[in-house]
């Protein structure tokens, strides 16, 4: 660049001939100097203002940009490798303690239509009424000629009946992908399983939750996805489940009874081996509940948690055991039994009317003297009384893992008094469920630990709290084991396995107060083997009668006691017990003589 | 000096992209064949509970029943009885074999020998 002179010579030399002052030149070509440096200053200026604006305007259209991609596109989780597989089943397997399925998912379609993309909407509502046949024609054709944009024709179809309706080739009838619950077992341990329904629905999925029994009881757990495919382990038995249902269902049937529960329990982990109830239905597809009448008769009912019943003379032990507890009285000692006895100015009757006179203790329970209990039960009073049974679980819901468990609240006098006392001692005036009656022998049957039912499998023992002492637990056990060897459930002699028991058979109360005379409760409480038990069997049957004799007879020595005895021996082997032989009593505490 | 510089940079530049985009497509390739393999594994996941729920619906204990008393003649299928408990010394094991005797032996240690002098 050439810089022009500030002092060019030749206008100096002009201006001096002029007579100018040569320093106006000067000063002119400085000051146009500054203007070219200013403006030059300023370009730059102007040009770097602009490269910086266009930076800014790259960054924040950058940003903006990513921020609109990331708002349209789908949201994708970061890649794990091999997690994705487990996630497809919605909900957890129930297993039985051996692992065998009880409730799993199967993979199915539901049926849907669009009306507005169907060609021949007349015929193809005429297929499908022929592969579905209860649907309605004439309202399939006004759906699908209407105004109706969307509508389900099936929740659920088989594979086959998608392929015939596929072949229909009718372009608005579509499929969404269903996953369903499927109870293989059928009938088998339904009232436990409850069942499943679904929730919320969409075309593409539909959620599976469960409305009754344990599927609702662990609904959180099943579905959460934490626990993926992780089966939920049920203490259920398969085989020794299937084994009682069909004894029950046999027994009920010749028996002639309504109904029948009957539980299987392990006395040591609380585990409940097997639970029944018949009728029963199929969880696959779960009868609507009944809308009038007693909901006791549907078979949705769960007679053996939700059914209280007022459980007869099977409740006599609990007051001996506690009454030996006590100290008041042992195995030997003898009590008055005669009558008349009279309690808050009601008369207490034996059974039939009879008169057993002076009894011993034992000989009370085996032959199941009201008066003899009723007098011990005095001696400890209400107070007691009531102390005990509570301990015992017998005044709350039993803790069982199904959801109609909370409705199994026994019924309880609302004043204690000494007639309830004496009544209660021999099992009328409370109500409870026969899995109270299990879990109150289970504390029997193992040395006199209060232990919770469960239906979940544990490999350990519970460690109860301690309602009797080891010794009047065994006496206990003996006195249930002479009933069977000698007393009143005779019949429920199944060799090798020394079964201890207690019959009760209690009058049906009329719904408007009062007792009939011909409807029975009739409940075996046993447990086995008696010298060591391991397991505790309630069996109850519903208004049985057994007519093989002259009259009919309806105690529990002849009805519930065989059935009883029949799924002992069905079910103690495929438990895995050895049949044994029963030690001796000892001779030293033998009565010889009296 | 200074344009041998740019060159090799240049071709350091080229090299580099070259690795990071062999490295990109090997990456992509290994993901979609994981994906392929996540797909068959959860096909045949699908596949395997639909066989444990046939499984578990053809042993259903009420078809195992009917299915033993329709062929009890062939069968004899009986529901388990406590007096089928044995114990062990009541089975009765086949009597033991006579010990094996050679009369045909052959010495092996000379050959031994020769193999491995």
């Amino acid at each position: 660049m050439i810089r022009t002179p500030l002092r060019p010579l030749a206008r100096i030399l002009l201006a001096r001939d002029k007579g100018e002052n040569p320093d106006a030149i000067e000063r002119e070509n400085i000051r146009l100097r500054h203007e070219q440096m200013r403006d030059r200053a300023r370009r730059r200026a102007e040009g770097r203002l602009l490269v910086l604006g266009v930076m800014f305007f790259c960054a924040f259209a950058l940003v903006g940009g990513r921020m609109g991609v990331l708002a349209h596109s789908e949201p994708s989780g970061p890649r794990v490798s091999a997690a994705g597989a487990d996630i497809l089943a919605q909900r957890a397997d129930i297993v039985d303690r051996h692992g065998r399925i009880l409730a799993t998912n199967f993979d199915t379609h539901s049926l849907y239509a669009q009306p507005q993309q169907m060609i021949e909407p007349e015929s193809a509502a005429q297929a499908l009424v022929e592969i579905f046949p209860d649907l309605d024609e004439a309202r399939l054709v006004k759906d699908f000629t209407g105004k109706r944009k969307f509508l389900w024709i099936k929740k659920v179809i088989s594979p086959e009946q998608q392929q015939r309706v596929h072949d229909i080739g009718e372009p608005g009838l579509l499929f969404g992908p269903r996953e369903m619950r499927l109870y293989p077992n059928g009938n088998l341990a339904a009232h436990v399983l409850g069942g499943a329904g679904f929730g919320r629905e969409g075309v593409h999925a539909a959620e599976v939750i469960g409305v009754a029994g344990i599927e609702k009881y662990f609904d959180e757990r099943l579905r959460d996805p934490a626990h993926g495919a992780r089966p939920l382990e049920l203490s259920l038995d398969l085989t020794v489940q299937a084994a009682i249902e069909h004894v029950l269902s046999g027994g009920m049937s010749i028996m002639n009874a309504k109904g029948a529960a009957a539980v299987l329990m392990d006395v040591r982990t609380g585990e409940i081996i097997s639970i029944a109830s018949l009728p029963d239905f199929d969880p696959n597809d779960r009868p609507r509940p009944l809308t009038k009448g007693d909901a006791g008769d549907s078979p949705l009912f769960n007679r053996a948690v939700q059914g209280v019943y007022e459980l007869g003379s099977t409740f006599k032990i609990f007051a001996i055991a506690q009454a030996m507890e006590l100290g008041l009285v042992n195995e030997d000692t003898v009590i008055d039994t005669s009558g008349p006895m009279r309690v808050g100015g009601f008369p207490i009757g034996e059974f039939r009317g009879k008169n057993y006179g002076e009894l011993t203790t034992s000989d009370i329970i085996v032959k199941s003297s009201n008066r003899g209990t009723g007098r011990i039960a005095l001696k400890i009073g209400p107070e007691r009384q009531q102390t005990f049974l509570r301990s015992l679980g017998f005044f709350e819901p039993t803790p069982l893992e199904i959801i109609e468990a909370s409705g199994g609240k026994p019924l309880l006098p609302q004043r204690w008094t000494e007639l309830s006392t004496v009544t209660i001692s021999y099992g009328h005036g409370l109500s409870s469920s026969p899995l109270h009656l299990a879990a109150g022998y289970a504390a029997i049957a193992n040395g006199g630990r209060m232990i919770q039912p469960t239906l979940l499998r544990r490999d350990t023992p519970q460690a109860g709290i301690r309602v009797i002492s080891e010794t009047t637990a065994a006496a206990a056990r003996r006195m249930l084991r002479r009933v069977v060897s000698s007393g009143t459930a005779s019949l429920g002699e199944v060799p090798g396995y020394a079964v201890g028991g207690k019959t009760g058979t209690a009058d049906k109360p009329k719904p408007r107060g009062g007792y009939y005379d011909d409807k029975v409760i009739a409940t075996f409480a046993s447990l086995f083997p008696a010298h060591e038990p391991r397991y505790v069997l309630i069996v109850t049957l519903d208004e049985p009668v057994e007519t093989s004799g002259d009259k009919p007879r309806r105690t529990a020595g002849w009805t519930a006691v065989p059935v009883a005895a029949e799924i002992i021996t069905r079910v103690a082997p495929l438990l895995g017990l050895r049949p044994t032989i029963e030690p001796e009593p000892l001779t030293g505490i033998t009565l010889t003589s009296n | 000096m200074r344009s041998l510089f740019y060159v090799l940079s240049a071709l350091a530049v080229i090299a580099l992209a070259y690795w990071a985009y062999h490295e990109n497509y090997r990456t992509q390739h290994a993901q979609s064949e994981a994906d392929a393999l996540e797909d068959r594994i959860s096909v045949a996941r699908q596949r395997l509970r639909v066989l444990n729920a046939e499984w578990a619906y053809l042993n259903r204990p009420s078809r195992l029943r009917e299915l033993a008393e329709i062929n009890y003649e062939r069968l004899g299928l009986m529901p388990l009885q406590p007096y089928q408990f044995g114990r062990i010394d009541q089975v009765a094991y086949p009597p033991a074999e006579e010990p094996l005797v050679f009369d045909n032996s052959i010495e092996v240690s000379d050959q031994d020998q020769e193999q491995y002098p």
